[in-house]
């Protein structure tokens, strides 16, 4: 038995190492994908964790998993563990948009390419990864304030409810809208601060928004995200006011609660932003392997939902 | 061993004084951060009463301050045995995602919902104690391990989703008003009476500082040095647990992942501002919670003024840094002595 076992193992550890090594061997070895996940920090995230692991099941690929509980530092480290294991392909949703240039030269010299996926890094050095898969988050912005001047008109007064600071969904969505209200001299923002695109802080600062001198003027809210608008929804139900008809929402990612609340009257318009991103991630990753050209941006589709329709679509939603 | 009655009282009431001198320093700061805010932010004192309740900037305050004061009064007891316990944001996400499960899930009854999710902060603090007090792995790992391993804990409890919940007597924990106040307020004061009345009626409070100060005496003295730090850190996770509770009602939803984030790093420095050393030994509840309603006060300050939140942390940084200036008996002493004639 026992020689039998060594000889086994140190065939497994062989073809291991060798397919660590050959990075074309034509079939049967499996691919080696490890994906480094910013966290669990929404229903979003948590649909887009799904996707990529059910599509890496359903692809028979070896995907290695990491969460990183919104900390760059966990996931430069799980980048690095990576790297030491040697996988084929590195893909991440960057947390935050800066600081990844020596972890990202670290995977080239050691030959693994990396796709980003959701969110984009800051770097001048473009050879430092193949392609970015995402949705636009600087046209969610503008199809928000699009939104915004078709359902108010031209003049309004808005609070807006920003993303982690520094992070790609913060920057761009605050881009998009601006540049779309710019047009509008009416519409101002009056307020804007993070909600860390949790619900506890979306309520906190919001309770702050309508105590403020400018409080009482605000009469529509931009959030750049769900779980951020269904926070500020009840602290503006406690400040006695109706969320949705005194001060208009809209938010971004369409989460199953952004359409319960939008059945409720509550919230009046959600961007979607597509997690869905596994089938699109492996397409990918496939043709990194067949070293095939990649563009370096691929777009998710994605489109907006009004109160009007909620009610129909919610069935389909999956997440 | 006689004791003269006269001596002892006016020992009691030195050591009252010296607590209430502790006090002067955490109380100015807050002071002369609403004095700041009186002057420069407009609107920040207007209360007024909307559907039978106070309703203002203040009253937010005192709402938020008692979520993290209740935190800090734990931690207090846990800093003074010379301890430090990290994980009481994971332990905050836990009890919550417990509470917020047997709600919807198990449908089950209001008092054993109250009474899971504090049990399960007991069980961590009792978990925590046991590595500390028994197994004497230092308190800033063993709580480590619960701090890490909480949320994943609390995402298993809740599937990795956002559990949302509209019962109403859940949402009454953070929600409900008692005397025009938020109900978190009267938590927090009856968790600060409690704890005084435990640690200062009895001997319990010389316990902890004796731990605190040096454990092998104490043991050599013939106490139970470590059934009071299992105690200690007990304490710490049920309260931890409460503000769970506080912070599931009131977003009415568990968030595993963001409930009590960073909360242990504001409890710490909630308990240095009120006067407790982090060597342990003297301890000063009132104390924790005037630093917690700083901090509250100061986080608060940054959203009226619309300081952004990229760069909130620096002025946030600096008064900290003055606050803890002000505590050093050093930079007391040398301003003193520059004020002194010589």
């Amino acid at each position: 038995m026992n020689p039998i076992r060594i000889l086994a193992i140190a065939a497994a550890v062989a073809g291991a190492a060798l397919g660590a090594a050959g990075q074309d061997q034509p079939g049967g070895k499996k691919v080696r994908v490890g994906f480094a996940q910013i966290g669990a920090e929404s229903d979003w995230r948590k649909a887009n964790t799904e996707s990529i692991k059910s599509e890496a099941a359903a692809r028979g690929v070896d995907l290695k998993f990491s969460d990183a509980q919104q900390k760059q530092e966990n996931q430069i480290k799980a980048i690095r563990a990576f790297v030491a294991q040697g996988v084929d392909v590195i893909a991440f949703s960057p947390v935050v948009e800066t600081g990844w240039e020596p972890v990202l030269k670290e995977c080239k010299r050691a030959g693994i390419p990396v796709i980003l996926t959701d969110r984009a890094v800051d770097t001048q050095d473009p050879s430092l990864y193949v392609t970015f898969i995402g949705a636009d988050f600087v046209e969610e912005g503008r199809r928000a304030a699009n939104w915004v001047v078709k359902a108010v008109g031209s003049s309004a007064n808005i609070a807006e409810l920003q993303g982690t600071p520094g992070s790609a969904p913060a920057i761009d969505r605050k881009k998009g809208f601006e540049e779309v209200i710019k047009a509008h001299p009416g519409l101002k923002i009056t307020k804007s601060q993070s909600g860390e695109f949790t619900r506890a802080k979306g309520k906190e600062v919001m309770e702050s928004f309508l105590k403020s001198p400018e409080g009482k003027q605000i009469n529509v809210l931009f959030a750049h995200n769900d779980d951020m608008a269904l926070g500020a929804i009840q602290a503006i139900e406690e400040a006695g006011l109706k969320p949705g008809v005194d001060i208009k929402i809209v938010s971004i990612d369409a989460v199953r609660a952004a359409f319960e609340a939008m059945i409720a009257g509550k919230l009046n318009c959600t961007v979607e932003c597509n997690p869905l991103l596994g089938p699109q991630l492996f397409d990918a990753v496939e043709a990194v392997m067949a070293k095939k050209e990649l563009p370096r941006r691929i777009v998710t589709k994605e489109s907006v939902f009004e109160q009007s329709g909620a009610a129909a679509t919610i069935k389909d939603r999956k997440y | 061993m006689a004791t003269d009655p006269r001596a002892e009282r006016s020992g009691r009431g030195r050591a009252l004084l010296a607590g209430a001198a502790h006090l002067i320093w955490p109380a100015l700061a807050l002071a002369l951060l609403l004095a700041f805010n009186a002057a420069f932010t407009p609107g920040f004192f207007h209360v007024e009463i909307r559907d039978g309740r106070l309703y203002g900037t203040l009253v937010d305050i005192l709402n938020h301050g008692s979520r993290l004061g209740i935190v800090a009064l734990g931690m207090t007891l846990v800093i003074a045995t010379s301890g430090v316990d990290l994980s009481v944001g994971a332990v905050m996400a836990i009890a919550g995602a417990v509470a917020a499960t047997m709600v919807v899930r198990d449908a089950a009854s209001f008092p054993a919902v109250l009474a899971g999710a504090l049990a399960t902060g007991l069980a961590a603090g009792l978990w925590n104690g046991w590595l500390v007090s028994r197994l004497r792995i230092q308190p800033i790992v063993a709580t480590l391990v619960l701090m890490v391993a909480g949320r994943g804990i609390a995402q298993l409890v809740t599937d990795g989703l956002i559990i949302t919940t509209n019962d109403p007597r859940l949402a009454f924990i953070a929600g409900g008003s008692l005397l025009g106040l938020p109900l978190p307020v009267t938590l927090a004061a009856a968790a600060l009476a409690l704890l005084a009345l435990a640690t200062r009626k009895s001997s319990l409070g010389l316990f902890l500082e004796a731990v605190g100060d040096n454990e092998t005496a104490s043991r050599y003295a013939g106490l139970d040095a470590r059934g009071v730090v299992l105690l200690a850190y007990a304490v710490a996770g049920v309260c931890a647990a409460l503000a769970g509770l506080i912070e599931v009602s009131y977003i009415r939803a568990a968030d595993a992942n963001n409930a009590g984030l960073f909360v242990e790093l504001d409890a710490i420095l909630a308990v240095v501002i009120g006067g407790t050393a982090l060597t342990g030994g003297r301890f000063y509840l009132v104390g924790s919670l005037l630093g917690a309603l700083f901090i509250q006060t100061l986080t608060k300050t940054m959203y009226m003024k619309d300081v952004s939140a990229d760069v909130a942390s620096i002025p946030k940084a600096i008064v900290v840094i003055l606050v803890c200036l002000l505590q050093s008996p050093v930079v007391r002493g040398r301003i003193a002595a520059r004020r002194r004639p010589p």
